[in-house]
């Protein structure tokens, strides 16, 4: 058996560990946040080209799409982590996934609120009940869903348990909202940007889209991350380090 | 097997078992999830009768028609194999324009025209500046030009 000490994933799965890794990475994510959305939305407004068909209303695009990219892409992630926390039965994996709900949950509410301000000026309508619009909808009260259900139960294993197998379940409507404008005939145009076919976007309008989705990606990260440390704080309040933690706060 | 197999195993089959639910669910109303029917549906009769739906499709080029009252429109909704002409009494949304796309709902009248309660305007995926839709157009019209003079083999 070797003594030497290896780098191990594991270590940071409990949360005393995680707790000042999250706490040291947080305040780069936030300030990168910063630092992307403000370039991102330099380019979108000031920078990107007016469009030929929407003029200047399309420029909500960088907001719009970028929210509903994190809306769902969290909701994975959410999903993983509740997915491991039943699995394993690790504390942590069902924090983090409490932690990301109300991320996911505003970005989610970004992108219909949005949409409605697009889809007035474009469309002609704020809301129709077409299939990427209500399964979108339904992505926010999931999300809505598992904040309240992790709420209602007091016994706290008990809640991530529950919490964990709606979240798992809702993972099947990711695919349909990302594929609803394929499968189905929608008002809302199909996508512009995948991992199949060429961005269907100038180029100036492309950059300041995924500037934006990074600023986002930060943001998210880093009110995870500082959502997270109050988790841990709060579940963890009888041990000994955090009973220390907060003696050297105070 | 440890527990925490089991548990994967049960999760696991589970998500499977929701996602084949879920294909077929959706697969059998695939009929009712479409937010439009095209001209062609309607020709074939797969449109509701007697209620209102909806068509879309583009608006054909050179046939919208405004009314002396300034508000009744007429225009004809396309899908370059069948067309149904549409009337309308309102205010088109600001992308409505020859040539793009429509989304209108109303209902059929027995004479095959379709009376609409309201239109929307709907977008493609493409966004670029003015001048760069401007090449395009020029691009196929010079294309358009080049075929008339030439017709391509086996037409």
């Amino acid at each position: 058996m070797s003594t030497r000490k290896r780098f191990s994933w594991y270590y940071f799965s409990s949360p005393q560990s995680f707790y000042p890794l999250a706490g040291a990475l947080q305040p780069w994510c936030a300030a990168l946040a910063v630092l992307f959305c403000g370039v991102g939305l330099y380019i979108s407004f000031f920078v990107a080209p007016t469009d030929a068909t929407q003029g200047e209303a399309y420029r909500i695009i960088f907001i719009h799409v970028a929210a509903a990219w994190m809306s769902m892409f969290l909701y994975l992630v959410m999903g993983f982590w509740s997915g491991v926390g039943l699995v394993l039965n690790t504390r942590l994996s069902s924090m983090v996934a409490t932690a990301l709900a109300p991320t996911g949950a505003l970005f989610t509410f970004i992108a219909l609120w949005t949409g409605a301000l697009w889809g007035k000026p474009t469309w002609g309508t704020w809301w129709v009940w077409d299939a990427r619009l209500t399964s979108e909808l339904i992505l926010l009260f999931l999300y809505i869903g598992f904040i309240a259900l992790q709420g209602a139960i007091d016994d706290q294993r008990r809640a991530d348990k529950a919490g964990a197998v709606l979240a798992l379940v809702g993972v099947i409507n990711v695919p349909i909202i990302y594929f609803s404008v394929k499968w189905w005939s929608t008002l809302h145009q199909g996508a512009s940007v995948s991992l199949t076919s060429a961005p269907t976007m100038a180029k100036t309008m492309l950059l300041g889209m995924l500037i934006m989705a990074l600023g986002f990606w930060m943001y998210s990260i880093a009110a995870t991350l500082a959502r997270v440390r109050c988790v841990i704080l709060e579940r963890e309040r009888h041990t000994d380090w955090v009973a220390a933690e907060i003696d050297g706060l105070a | 097997m440890k527990p925490r197999h089991k548990r994967f195993v049960l999760v696991g089959v589970g998500i499977a078992g929701l996602a084949l639910s879920a294909t077929l669910v959706l697969s059998a109303f695939q009929k009712n999830l479409v937010f439009f029917y095209t001209p062609s549906q309607v020709f074939a009769k797969e449109a509701p009768v007697g209620k209102s739906f909806r068509i879309g499709g583009l608006v054909e080029n050179g046939s919208l028609k405004r009314e002396a009252d300034g508000v009744t429109v007429q225009f004809v909704v396309t899908d370059t194999a069948k067309s149904i002409p549409v009337y309308y009494r309102g205010i088109l949304p600001d992308l409505f324009k020859e040539g793009k796309g429509v989304v209108t709902e109303g209902r059929l009248a027995p004479d095959g025209t379709f009376h609409a309660d309201e239109v929307l305007a709907k977008h493609d995926e493409n966004y670029m500046p003015p001048a760069a839709q401007e090449a395009i157009n020029e691009a196929k019209a010079n294309t358009a030009a080049q075929s008339l003079v030439m017709p391509p083999k086996g037409k």
